[in-house]
């Protein structure tokens, strides 16, 4: 029954071949722009819990408050120190404790200066272990730091590549951090991030007496106990260390984060700006919603002598009204396979140009099947909600006058 | 011996405003269409008999009166049930053809059934017969701008036909179309009246047409003049 009600408008919009192609325009940009905004931001979300489902459900981090884990923050007023790090091992469901500082800091090489993200590690191999684990940090050639080492660094990725310095560093090179020398002692497998791969580590002592920070250390990684709840070991942890900085409860200064916390807080940004854009986006819509009702309009006008033809023989107003829903609805739908496909094309495009140019951890663009489906027919009803004013004049036409028309 | 009326009109007046000026088109008309009748509606232009025949075929309301149709009274139905019956009573034949010219001629013919529910098979051997009757059988699927005018007639009709209605309304079917193939259409529209049973009317301004009739009604300046009937063309009238 429905198919009857689509050869008339499927005819109609066949016969105006470069009209139809205009009205479609709007909603195909409309919908191209949501789809490939919501695509990219899924794909972002999509690297976001990869990067942290990575870390396992077994890791807390704790850090002084107001310092958000990104780099370029070395002096907090906050301090979280060596001595909070033994009250942390001593809580119960605690496997294992780590610490580490992080500063961005002069690096020299090639008679080129540039800042980049400096890591004090420990020496210690099971807390070493704990740090590059919570990081996926793996050596891909060369050797990790060690106990020992006093002016030896490990690099990032990015550092075997001429880009950052003009030219490629190589093991056992001298690099300057800080005014100081550093021999290159390892590199680091690819991750796929920009700020990950141009990280440099050193050992924590050196990085303390290079920085001058004494015992502060800037983000402490805590592995539970097998069969532990995260969540009852961060609130044991919190309470401990509270007491012990001897704060009140609910007044701490400095946080206790699980993975997923971490992870959410990331989402709740992205969420804010999808939305923004969206919304702009939304706005290419309304105005191909305009345009569709405006050639469905023009399209009545011109098929008045037609629409008192159908009357003459047998429709009534609701069979005219359905029949150019049915037409304004197919420019909508049309519209959005179209912008569906322009959309995602364009998303992939992007993360196949951001894995190039970037790193491939950055983007994960996957195809969700059910909001394809759901974006044609929102695009579906879209157009007929556009039709809905032209479909209505149509089928009040009077059929005497309809058919004088000329 | 009782016939059945098909149409009624009793005191049917039709009066357009504009602005402050009021025309009366249609003044009191009184007129019955019986079953089986060939009825031609004469007048010349400007007598209403075009308005007369929008009443008729309930394609338009009257300003007073009332309207039957198969005892029906039109004026108490709202505007889809009288498409309804419209779609299903009546056929129109109209002197433009108003085929749609995006359809091909078997969706033409087609089209009245799909307002009705046809189940779509029962559509395509009704209008494929229905074409094949009207000669066009080898033209099914040519879009009216390849037909001549009289094939776009004969569409018409064939379409006309296809829900079996009461009634063929024609409004000056002959009026586009040369004398060869206007003989042809009035020839289908007397063999439709005399073999298969049906009403006819038909409005007109050629004298010529009246020769086919049973009954003629003339028309001038909105009012019925006379109505003559044709005894020559009468058919044997059926006890209902």
């Amino acid at each position: 029954m429905f198919k009857d009600y689509f050869i008339i408008p499927w005819k109609e919009i066949k016969q105006r071949r470069v009209r139809s192609w205009l009205t479609l325009l709007g909603i195909v940009i409309g919908i191209a722009a949501i789809v490939s905004l919501i695509t990219l931001g899924q794909g972002l979300q999509n690297a976001i819990e990869g990067q942290f489902s990575a870390l396992g459900n077994d890791k807390l981090f704790i850090s002084a408050k107001g310092s958000s884990l990104t780099p370029g923050l070395s002096v907090d007023a906050v301090k979280i120190t060596q001595k909070d790090v033994d009250v942390i091992k001593s809580v119960l469901g605690v496997k294992q404790v780590a610490a580490m500082s992080y500063t961005t800091a002069r690096i020299e090489y090639n008679n080129n200066i540039r800042y980049f993200f400096i890591m004090g590690m420990p020496t210690e191999p099971a807390e070493m272990d704990l740090l590059n684990s919570a990081q996926n940090y793996k050596i891909s050639s060369g050797r990790n730091l060690q106990k020992g080492d006093k002016y030896k660094a490990v690099l990032g990725y990015a550092y075997t590549k001429s880009i950052l310095f003009e030219k490629d560093i190589g093991l056992n090179s001298k690099i300057i951090i800080q005014d100081q020398e550093f021999r290159v002692a390892g590199f680091l497998e690819r991750i796929g991030s920009p700020p990950d791969d141009q990280s440099i580590l050193i050992p924590f002592d050196t990085y303390s007496e290079l920085f001058k920070t004494g015992d502060q250390v800037g983000l402490i990684v805590v592995q539970t106990q097998e069969g532990e709840n995260i969540n009852g070991v961060a609130e044991k942890i919190t309470k401990e260390l509270g007491h012990e900085r001897r704060l009140k409860e609910g007044k701490e200064d400095f946080t206790v984060q699980t993975p997923e916390q971490l992870a959410s807080s990331f989402s709740t940004i992205l969420d804010i700006v999808q939305v923004v854009l969206i919304g702009i986006a939304g706005i290419s819509l309304l105005v191909g919603g305009v345009g569709i009702m405006n050639t469905m309009f023009t399209s009545v006008l011109e098929r008045t002598k037609e629409i008192g033809i159908l009357k003459a023989v047998g429709a009534q107003n609701k069979h005219i009204m359905f029949l150019f829903l049915v037409e304004s609805g197919l420019y909508g739908f049309g519209g959005g396979l179209i912008g569906v496909i322009l959309g995602i094309g364009t998303a992939k495009l992007v993360g196949i140009a951001f894995a190039y140019a970037v790193g491939p951890a950055f983007l994960v663009i996957k195809i969700n099947v059910l909001f394809v489906l759901g974006t044609l027919f929102f695009s579906f009803i879209i157009g007929c909600i556009s039709g809905i004013a032209p479909a209505r004049r149509a089928s009040k036409l009077n059929p005497v006058e309809s058919l004088r028309y000329e | 011996m009782t016939t059945k009326t098909l149409l009624e009109l009793k005191e049917v007046w039709k009066t357009y405003h504009m602005g402050e000026l009021s025309i009366d088109v249609l003044r009191g008309i009184n007129l019955q269409i019986f079953a089986n009748e060939f009825v031609v509606i004469l007048g010349p232009s400007g007598s209403g008999k075009s308005t007369l025949m929008n009443m008729v075929g309930v394609l338009d309301v009257p300003s007073k009166g009332k309207i039957f149709l198969d005892g029906i009274d039109l004026s108490h139905l709202d505007e889809s049930a009288i498409a309804k019956i419209r779609g299903k009573k009546i056929g129109f034949v109209f002197q433009q053809f108003n085929l749609i010219s995006t359809l091909t001629a078997l969706e033409n013919v087609i089209l009245p059934t799909i307002f009705q529910n046809v189940p779509e098979e029962e559509r395509m051997t009704r209008a494929t017969k229905l074409l094949e009757l009207v000669g066009l059988s080898d033209r099914l699927h040519h879009k009216p701008m390849e037909l001549s005018g009289g094939q776009q007639q004969r569409v018409a009709i064939a379409r006309a036909l296809v829900n079996d209605p009461d009634v063929i309304l024609a409004d000056e079917p002959t009026g586009n179309l040369d004398s060869h193939a206007g003989k042809q259409v009035m020839d289908m529209l007397s063999t439709l009246h005399e073999k298969e049973n049906k009403t006819i009317i038909l409005v007109t301004h050629d004298s010529d047409l009246v020769k086919h009739s049973t009954k003629t009604v003339y028309i001038h300046d909105g009012e019925i003049v006379k109505v003559v009937y044709n005894k020559n063309n009468q058919k044997k009238i059926t006890r209902n």
